[in-house]
């Protein structure tokens, strides 16, 4: 008797181990061509830029030069309005992201939960989601005047659809097998949201979050743009607009360039990490 | 059958009937059955014969439409496909089920562990379910089944998608937990031998609708093997019956 299962414990072992796949490790060169190659088409862009301003199709205010963009840079830096603008930017954008989180979860946990709810709601927020939050912007300043709260309310408008649009599809996506699991564990509708539901609805919760960012963003930008004011104190969007009042289109262009690279720098340290560790958890990635 | 005591059964069926509407055919009809505490058995039937109803209705997942039904005990069900949280480790899988139990969060670690061993997957507590092959994911999901602590254990076709040696394992790996633990156990298979291999009785269901047809108790020692001359005999024996209920539908 012990010896047969002694056998049955050797024979289990083999069978795991010729069975069971190993998991893959990406090569370094691998990982550091991944690196290069966006770095190299990021060079590649800014070289055809530089052979289409030596072509001299258009005077240098109206197309400048690489240098002179960087030379812009350079100079807001070195006074200190990049800095200013791009961390006011960024904090308010943030702020406005982590209370489109706080407001749309509920919203997306209660019509993805349910059917009658979301048949009712749903399209409104579809509606919400199609419309450029730009928009909002004339109606906002109507409302709040040229206050923060003015572009909290567009960056909000937004988000928050995304977001709630992207956890009710997560939670459609879920396989009915977990949700059978849940119930012949015993789960309560408490225990199986918080281990079950939201879980399982991650990937396409995590998708809204990031469509969900890229939107905040944008709206902010787009409020910032339009809602100028002392008051409001720098943003990016407001370092654009001083641009465009001068004619400066080296600073029009370093405030586009600040903005894009804030938005990849975001989606890159923040999101892409998220995003891989969960596909490679599920074994998706 | 007669001198059987109503508290030695772990379930009674009496004249169970499901159908999905009153215009609709009878998934099952009229079954009726009783299973002993600690019992092993094997319900068998072509496809479409409502096995899977029939778990679903004794694990809570669907409801009888008339009939009898007492389930003494809690029951748990182990399904055919893979039903391990993919986004948990094959560990933290069963100290899920440990945590709707209510089994104190310092003890759920070990009590998982101990439960892996059980199964012979000691070592794979940190891995994920897509790192495991088909026959662990199911000693898992057999795992975290068993930390329920339920005493009726429905099995719906849990090996159908494994290969033969894999499937031999486990049901070695099945009977010596029925034997150390004495739950009881309604293995629901498609496998004529299968059934033979494993239960203590083999029902045979009919197809459109579900019945009980027939009713072979299997007195073969333990440790069985599904290639021996006694199990092969009598499954050649089930299967006859099982072709000639096939026939029926054609």
């Amino acid at each position: 008797m012990a010896e047969s299962n002694l056998d049955l414990t050797k024979f289990s072992a083999g069978l795991d181990a010729l069975e069971s796949g190993s998991s893959r490790k990406r090569s370094p060169i691998a990982s550091l061509l991944n690196f290069i190659a966006p770095a190299l088409a990021v060079l590649l862009v800014i070289l055809i830029w530089q052979l289409v301003v030596f072509l001299k199709f258009k005077p240098d205010y109206i197309l400048p030069t690489p240098t002179q963009v960087w030379g812009s840079l350079q100079n807001e830096w070195q006074q200190g309005v990049l800095w200013d603008s791009a961390t006011n930017s960024l904090r308010r954008g943030l702020q406005g992201f982590a209370i489109a989180i706080l407001i749309a979860t509920p919203i997306g946990l209660a019509l993805g939960l349910n059917k009658m709810a979301r048949t009712i709601f749903r399209p409104i927020l579809t509606g919400l989601q199609q419309l450029p939050s730009v928009a909002w912007v004339p109606a906002s300043i109507i409302w709040f005047g040229l206050s923060n709260t003015t572009i909290y309310a567009v960056v909000l408008l937004g988000a928050v659809p995304s977001i709630a649009n992207g956890l009710i599809s997560g939670i459609d996506q879920i396989p009915r097998i977990y949700l059978k699991v849940g119930k012949v564990l015993g789960a309560t509708n408490l225990i199986s949201i918080r281990h079950i539901v939201l879980p399982a609805a991650w990937p396409g919760y995590l998708s809204g979050l990031e469509q969900g960012w890229a939107f905040a963003w944008r709206s902010l930008m787009a409020a910032e743009l339009i809602a100028v004011s002392p008051a409001l104190g720098p943003g990016l969007g407001q370092m654009l607009d001083k641009g465009r009042q001068l004619g400066d289109m080296s600073l029009v262009l370093a405030s586009i360039i600040s903005i894009m690279l804030i938005g990849v720098l975001i989606e890159r340290v923040f999101f892409a990490p998220i995003r891989e560790r969960t596909l490679r958890n599920r074994g998706l990635g | 059958m007669s001198n059987t005591h109503a508290a030695d059964l772990a379930l009674e069926l009496k004249e169970l009937t499901k159908q999905y509407g009153s215009n609709q055919p009878k998934v099952l009809d009229g079954l009726n059955l009783n299973v002993k505490q600690g019992e092993l058995i094997s319900i068998l039937g072509a496809s479409g014969c409502g096995k899977s109803t029939l778990l679903n209705i004794l694990s809570d997942l669907d409801s009888k439409s008339s009939g009898e039904l007492r389930v003494n005990e809690k029951t748990t069900l182990i399904f055919q496909e893979q039903s391990l949280m993919p986004w948990l480790s094959a560990g933290k899988n069963i100290e899920l089920a440990l945590l709707i139990n209510k089994v104190p969060k310092k003890m759920r670690k070990e009590r998982a562990q101990e439960l892996l061993e059980l199964v012979h997957l000691g070592s794979s507590f940190d891995k994920r379910p897509h790192e495991l092959s088909g026959g662990m994911k199911q000693r898992v999901a057999i795992a975290r089944a068993l930390a329920q602590e339920r005493k009726i254990l429905l099995m719906d076709e849990p090996f159908a998608a494994l290969d033969a040696i894999t499937r031999d394992f486990l049901h070695e790996e099945l009977i010596s937990i029925w034997q150390r633990t004495g739950i009881t156990i309604i293995f629901v298979t498609h496998n004529v031998r299968e059934a033979v291999r494993l239960g203590q009785r083999v029902l045979l269901m009919s197809s459109k609708p579900g019945r009980f047809l027939k009713e072979w108790v299997v007195d073969i020692p333990e440790p069985r093997r599904i290639d021996s001359p006694a199990v092969s005999q009598l499954a050649r024996e089930i299967t006859d019956d099982l072709r000639l209920e096939i026939s029926r539908h054609g």
